[in-house]
C-alpha cells in the first residue's frame, strides 16, 4: 500500500495537530491532558460567573430588515460583529418562542461581551435586550422607524465604540476548566467519523463530564436507527422517555407529515454516501459515537434552551443540519464546540470557536486547513481512542486559550435560526 | 518516519459480529488480500476485496443474500436488497435503509 506516503507526518500527534499547522515548541511540554484535574484556561469571567473564551461585542439584528444597519455598524467600529440572519418577521407562536430564545441566548452567551441590538420597530428589540440584560452584560437597542438607518446607524455606532474599546480592556482570568460548557455535533459524516473522530469527542467526553463541564449533543433526525441505544444511555427511565417522545414526535409529526418519498436523498447525504454511508442506521450508530462509553445524558431540552440540571451532558432536539444545530447550541450558552468530519464540513460560528476533528486520511490530505485535530492515525491503528481523546483536550485548551480554530481562521460565521414553520 | 506502517489495516470492522468492514485506505483494489482488525477485540483478519473499494466504503465479510440484514457495530444497519459476496462492495446499489 503506498497510500500512507501521502500522509505528512504529524510533528507532534499528542497535541492534536492537523498537518498543515505550524509547529509550536512549547506544546508538548503544556498538554493539558496530562493534568486535566489542575487545567486553567484563560477565559473571560462574565456578570452572570458564566466564562467565556471569546470577547465578541454583537452587532443583533432584530429582524431580516435589520442586517443592513447592523452590517454598517460592524463596518465603522472594528472588532465589532454583525449577526445578520433571515428572519424575525411575523412569526407567531412556538416558533416564535425559539425564535427568541435564540436570538437571547446568543447575546447572552458567554463569549459575547457586549450587545448592540437593531430593529424595525422598538417593541420586539427591547424585549431582546431585556432578555439579554439579565446576564448583566452591557447591551442597548435601537429602533429604525422614525430615525432611518442612517441615522440609526450613527447612534449605534457611538454606542458600539464604547463598547468595544471598554471589551477590550476586560482582563482575562484562569478558570478551571470545568467552568467550560462543550457542544458537539458532527457533519459531513462518512464510515470514518464513527470510526475515529465521533469516538474521540466521546472519550474526551467520558474524561471531563465527570470532572464537571457541560456537554451536549442533539440531531434528532439522526438518531433514527440508533434510538434504543440513545433512550438507553438516559440518566433515569424518565428522562429516556422524554428523548423517546421527542424522537418520536419528530418521526411523526415533521417527517410523516412533509416527507416526500422516502428521506434517502437528504438523510444520508450525498456528502455522507460518497464517503461510504449508506443508510441512516449506519449513520446514527456513528454519530452516538460521540457520547463515549460511560456518559449518561441528564435532560432533554427543547431547541436553544439552556441547561439547568447542573454539570453533565445533555441531549437537545436539534436539526442535523451543521450551522442550525451549532447556533441553537451556542444560544444555550455552550462555548467551544467540538464537530468531527468524514468527507470535510466547513462550518463555523459566529460566536463560539468550532474544532474540526478528522480522521479520513483523504479529507486531511485534500483539505487539511479546514482540520484542527487529525485523528486518522486511529484508521492506521497508530493512535488509540485514549490518545485521540486526549489531542482533543489539548485542542480545547488551546482554543480556550486564544488560539483561532480553522473555522475562525477562515472566516466561517455561519449562523442559522431555526424555523420551526412558515411565518404568518 | 514513513507512516506506512507494516501493520496499517486495509479494513476496519467495529464488532465481531459485523458481516461487513470499512475500507479506511485510498486505492484498495480489487484482487488485494486485504488485512483488517475488529476494532472492539483487536482481532486481526484477512480477505481477498473482489471489487475496487473507495475509502470508507463497504465490504462483506461473508457472502450476503438479497433480504439479509447487514450488521456493523453488532447492529442492525439496513437490509442486503441484492446479494453480494465475500469481499464485494456494499453500498446503495445492493444495501438499503430499514427506515424510511
Amino acid at each position: 500500500m503506498t497510500l500512507a506516503a501521502n500522509i505528512p507526518h504529524m510533528a507532534s500527534p499528542f497535541v492534536g495537530g492537523a498537518p498543515d499547522q505550524m509547529f509550536t515548541p512549547a506544546l508538548p511540554a503544556v498538554r493539558a491532558s496530562l493534568r486535566v484535574e489542575a487545567t486553567k484556561v484563560w477565559g473571560w469571567r462574565r456578570e452572570n460567573g458564566r466564562v467565556g473564551v471569546r470577547n465578541h461585542v454583537v452587532i443583533l439584528p432584530l429582524d431580516d430588515l435589520s442586517n443592513s444597519a447592523c452590517e454598517a455598524v460592524a463596518n465603522n467600529v472594528k472588532g465589532t460583529l454583525a449577526l445578520p440572519h433571515a428572519y424575525g418577521r411575523l412569526q407567531f407562536g412556538e416558533d416564535l418562542d425559539l425564535y427568541f430564545r435564540t436570538l437571547i441566548g446568543t447575546g447572552s452567551n458567554p463569549n459575547v461581551a457586549a450587545v448592540v441590538v437593531i430593529g424595525i420597530e422598538e417593541g420586539w428589540t427591547s424585549r431582546i435586550v431585556e432578555g439579554i440584560a439579565k446576564t448583566g452584560k452591557p447591551v442597548v437597542g435601537f429602533g429604525i422607524e422614525g430615525h432611518g438607518d442612517i441615522a440609526t446607524v450613527a447612534r449605534a455606532s457611538y454606542q458600539a465604540k464604547k463598547f468595544v474599546q471598554w471589551a477590550s480592556e476586560l482582563p482575562r482570568e484562569e478558570c478551571p476548566i470545568t467552568d467550560l460548557w462543550i457542544s458537539t455535533k458532527c457533519g459531513e459524516s462518512d464510515t470514518t467519523t464513527g470510526l475515529s473522530s465521533c469516538p474521540t469527542v466521546g472519550n474526551m467526553y467520558d474524561k471531563l463530564i465527570p470532572r464537571g463541564i457541560y456537554g451536549v449533543f442533539g440531531e434528532t433526525s439522526e438518531i433514527t436507527g440508533g434510538e434504543h441505544l440513545c433512550k438507553a444511555r438516559a440518566a433515569s427511565t424518565e428522562i429516556g422517555e422524554k428523548f423517546y417522545r421527542t424522537w418520536k414526535a419528530y418521526q411523526d409529526d415533521v417527517i410523516e407529515a412533509h416527507k416526500t418519498d422516502d428521506l434517502s436523498d437528504s438523510q444520508p447525504t450525498k456528502g455522507n454516501i460518497a464517503g461510504g454511508l449508506t443508510t441512516i442506521e449506519e449513520k446514527a450508530l456513528g454519530n452516538l459515537e460521540k457520547i463515549g462509553r460511560k456518559c449518561r445524558y441528564i435532560d432533554v431540552l427543547e431547541p436553544a434552551e439552556a441547561p439547568a440540571r447542573g454539570p453533565g451532558l445533555y441531549y437537545m432536539d436539534t436539526s442535523s443540519a451543521a450551522a442550525e444545530c451549532v447556533t441553537l447550541m451556542a444560544a444555550a450558552g455552550y462555548v467551544i464546540h467540538t464537530f468531527p468530519t468524514g468527507q470535510g464540513n466547513v462550518i463555523g460560528n459566529p460566536i463560539i470557536p468550532v474544532i474540526k476533528i478528522s480522521g479520513n486520511p483523504k479529507t486531511i490530505r485534500t483539505m487539511g486547513e479546514h482540520i484542527d485535530v487529525d485523528v486518522s492515525g486511529v484508521l492506521r491503528r497508530e493512535m488509540t481512542l485514549d490518545q485521540a481523546g486526549d489531542a482533543l483536550i489539548d485542542m480545547i485548551v488551546r482554543t480556550g486559550n486564544g488560539r483561532l480554530t480553522a473555522a475562525e481562521a477562515l472566516g466561517h460565521r455561519e449562523f442559522v435560526i431555526t424555523k420551526l414553520y412558515r411565518s404568518a | 518516519m514513513s507512516a506506512a506502517h507494516k501493520g496499517a489495516p486495509h479494513l476496519l470492522a467495529h464488532n465481531p459480529r459485523d458481516n461487513v468492514a470499512v475500507a479506511v485506505v485510498e486505492g484498495l483494489k480489487a484482487g488485494t488480500r486485504a488485512f483488517g482488525v475488529v476494532t472492539e477485540t483487536d482481532q486481526p483478519f484477512e480477505i481477498d476485496v473482489h471489487d475496487d473499494i473507495p475509502i470508507g466504503h463497504k465490504v462483506a465479510l461473508q457472502d450476503l443474500g438479497d433480504g439479509d440484514t447487514v450488521i456493523k457495530y453488532g447492529e442492525d444497519v439496513g437490509r442486503m436488497v441484492a446479494r453480494a459476496a465475500k469481499g464485494r462492495h456494499v453500498h446503495t446499489q445492493n444495501m438499503k435503509t430499514k427506515r424510511w
